[in-house]
């Protein structure tokens, strides 16, 4: 077209970075996107199977927490359980996120640190004083995940290597040591499976064989509030994350805080696998993990690698996997419902990011059509 | 037996090529699909769903089946359900700049969900004894090769003896070579990838090509999909036997230096290596499982090597995972 004159175009939407919104808009934002999700959700479910509308919703919820006053407590238990597994895997990634280093590799360094714990318990269970088997439990199953994680990191510092994708790769390395050595240890033998490792299970508390991993969960989000708020090292953290130039510049030794960091993370998830190992399962095996070091991920970022809200995203997160599961149960649905529900939830709640960090503004109507 | 090895690993290495020349295409354009292995499940059970309907729809007699559209519609089933795909990552990093890595997980999350979904869903309708829907009639189709290749000995055994979908992968990847290096497109593209700003300034329209290669990256993939389902297997569709094909497809987008090219000859490598354990005598069950490391731990090495060597054509595109907004610069 030979149009001399240029036609001002406004486009229709106008993107504008907002400055900081309150939080209780932001929440209020975060909460629609969860009620959305679900509401999606609901409908693909009555179209699935025909069902009621608002009873998905309560067979998600006793799914989840079990029926209410019936006096069984055993899903709840469950249901703190996974949370506070999940909790453990996201609270470990959360100072390396906080850095921008991009731990994708929390299942290996889990996994690692759990097939560590049940060398300990198999070569050494029967050998030694309780106590000490324990100590070494979770000595060994630190230090594996701690050195998992200090791999990637070393180079990270040194050459720059991408960390995304060098602790994903990480992730298989560990899965087929594991395989490598059930088949190896095999109970019996030659079932390529460890059935059950007799000694060296974590104590009991209380009668409740979960107590032990859900206390430590807790415990482990409040002293990861604390680090990651008050101390020299949280601080060096989150300097490094946002600009390692500035990092240097205040004479903080960025190499030394990225490897200690990830020190730090796979330790931790170390710490996860000892748990699902020698307080849980008493076996190893490749799917010990079972995806929860991906999933992981997700929740440490859509919790804002805040430790508090961390929690109540491994809760949200569980209470979809579990009550889905049942849905799909109920309902005779392949039990992979469960994670297209799950997903969808995440999409929405990652998409809702937007809205809180932008605002969007209409094109003004002008005088004439 | 060697023959047969490297057609075996060729075959194997087939569904990576397409997962990494689609993952390629995304990442030129600076977006790191982490979803690549839910797009790929979505990719396999849409092209066995319209297979599926097809095949119910001429009442299950291969006499009523036309060839073309028993090709044709699981392949267009197969594309469009990646690119769904696709779509829903583009809009969600691209428009609503969620971060990519978390996004790409959930996509997987959800596709392998979709996928085993939607398996588990036609292998309860068909009733059958086994675990699995099996669409031989379909598959049929999809396994012609060329005639003549049994008559030129190892020649055609290694080079002609497969079928159509391979020799896709192949010019695909040759395609998207060609237009990443040669053509005003792919130089776009890849300005799009390295610094969006620039490309944005310079009148390239940085939302349009990073949806298009997204979404066109994502089909891609999802073709890797249905080539496991229809030739890898015969047919034969189980849920989670797909396993972690995608993520080794991701690794081979860094063994290959985001280079399609490279990605032929690594995807058979890849094949090789994942195959070796089957082929080297007085392996125990134990050992195997060692040997299975071995595509994973190549890419490390890969990936440590180019990080040192700083090559500077050797390197992921430099806006890789970062998004982007114009008013924040």
């Amino acid at each position: 077209m030979s149009n001399a004159v240029k036609k001002h175009h406004e486009p229709l939407i106008h993107i504008t970075k907002r400055d900081d919104m309150i939080w209780w808009k932001a929440w209020l934002i975060r909460l629609a996107a969860v009620l959305l999700g679900l509401l999606v959700v609901g409908v693909i479910s009555v179209l699935l199977t025909k069902g009621n509308f608002f009873e998905t919703y309560s067979i998600m919820l006793r799914g989840a927490f079990g029926r209410l006053g019936s006096g069984s407590t055993r899903l709840l238990w469950k249901f703190l359980l996974e949370t506070a597994l999940l909790l453990c895997l996201s609270l470990a990634l959360t100072p390396a996120f906080k850095m921008k280093f991009w731990n994708c590799g929390a299942e290996g360094q889990a996994l690692i640190g759990g097939l560590a714990a049940a060398i300990v318990m198999m070569k050494l269970g029967d050998k030694l004083p309780y106590w000490v088997v324990i100590l070494l439990i979770f000595a060994a199953g630190i230090l594996a995940g701690a050195v998992w994680g200090i791999v990637p990191a070393l180079f990270k510092a040194q050459y720059k290597t991408n960390e995304t994708l060098f602790t994903l790769m990480m992730n298989y390395i560990a899965m087929q040591l594991v395989a490598y050595y059930a088949y190896v240890n095999a109970v019996p033998a030659g079932s390529g499976q460890i059935q059950s490792i007799a000694n060296g299970h974590l104590p009991v508390i209380g009668g409740q064989p979960y107590l032990l991993t859900i206390l430590l969960a807790l415990i482990l989000t409040g002293v990861m509030l604390v680090y990651l708020k008050y101390s020299k090292h949280g601080y060096e953290i989150s300097v490094v994350g946002e600009s390692q130039n500035t990092a240097r510049y205040i004479g903080i030794n960025v190499k030394k805080v990225i490897i200690r960091t990830m020190m730090i993370s796979g330790a931790l998830c170390g710490l996860a696998g000892c748990l699902m190992v020698a307080g849980i399962d008493h076996s190893v095996n490749p799917d010990t993990v079972g995806g929860l070091g991906f999933t992981a991920i997700m929740v440490a970022w859509l919790g804002q690698l805040n430790p508090l809200i961390i929690v109540l995203m491994s809760g949200l997160i569980v209470f979809l996997e579990s009550g889905a599961a049942k849905v799909a149960d109920t309902f005779y649905l392949n039990g992979s419902y469960a994670d297209i529900v799950a997903g969808i939830v995440i999409l929405f709640v990652v998409g809702c990011e937007f809205f809180i960090r932008y605002s969007i503004k209409f094109r003004h109507k002008e005088g004439k059509a | 037996m060697i023959i047969a090895f490297i057609q075996r690993a060729i075959l194997l290495g087939i569904p990576l090529l397409y997962g990494s020349t689609g993952e390629i295409v995304t990442e030129k354009s600076g977006h790191l699909n982490l979803g690549i292995p839910g797009v790929m499940y979505v990719g396999g059970i849409s092209g066995v769903t319209g297979a599926f309907l097809y095949e119910n729809a001429c009442g299950n007699n291969i006499e009523n089946m036309n060839p073309f559209l028993a090709i044709m519609i699981p392949l267009l089933a197969s594309i469009l359900g990646s690119m769904l795909m696709g779509l829903i990552y583009s809009f969600l990093t691209v428009t609503l700049r969620a971060n990519q890595n978390v996004t790409g997980l959930a996509l997987t999350t959800f596709g392998i969900g979709i996928g085993n979904f939607f398996g588990g869903s036609l292998i309860k309708l068909v009733d059958s004894e086994m675990p699995s829907i099996i669409l031989t009639k379909t598959s049929d189709f999809y396994s012609k090769t060329l005639p003549f290749a049994d008559n030129l000995g190892w020649f055609g055994e290694i080079f002609l003896s497969y079928e159509f979908l391979t020799y896709m992968a192949i010019a695909i990847a040759l395609i998207v070579s060609f237009v990443l290096n040669r053509t005003r497109i792919g130089l776009n593209l890849r300005a799009v990838g390295e610094n969006p700003a620039t490309a944005d300034a310079a009148g390239i329209n940085v939302t349009r090509y990073k949806y298009v290669a997204t979404c066109i990256g994502s089909a891609i993939a999802g073709l890797g999909g249905l080539q496991y389902v229809m030739v890898y297997t015969d047919g034969v569709w189980s849920n989670d036997a797909f396993g972690d094909r995608g993520w080794l497809a991701i690794a081979l987008v860094i063994f290959a230096l985001w280079k399609p090219t490279v990605a032929i000859f690594g995807s058979f490598l890849f094949g090789a290596l994942c195959n070796a354990h089957n082929y080297i005598n007085g392996l125990g069950v134990a050992t195997q499982e060692l040997f299975k490391m071995l595509p994973y731990a190549v890419t490390i090495i890969v990936l440590i090597i180019t990080s040192m060597r700083k090559k500077r054509e050797h390197q992921p595109p430099e806006h890789l995972g970062l998004p982007y907004f114009r008013e924040e610069r």
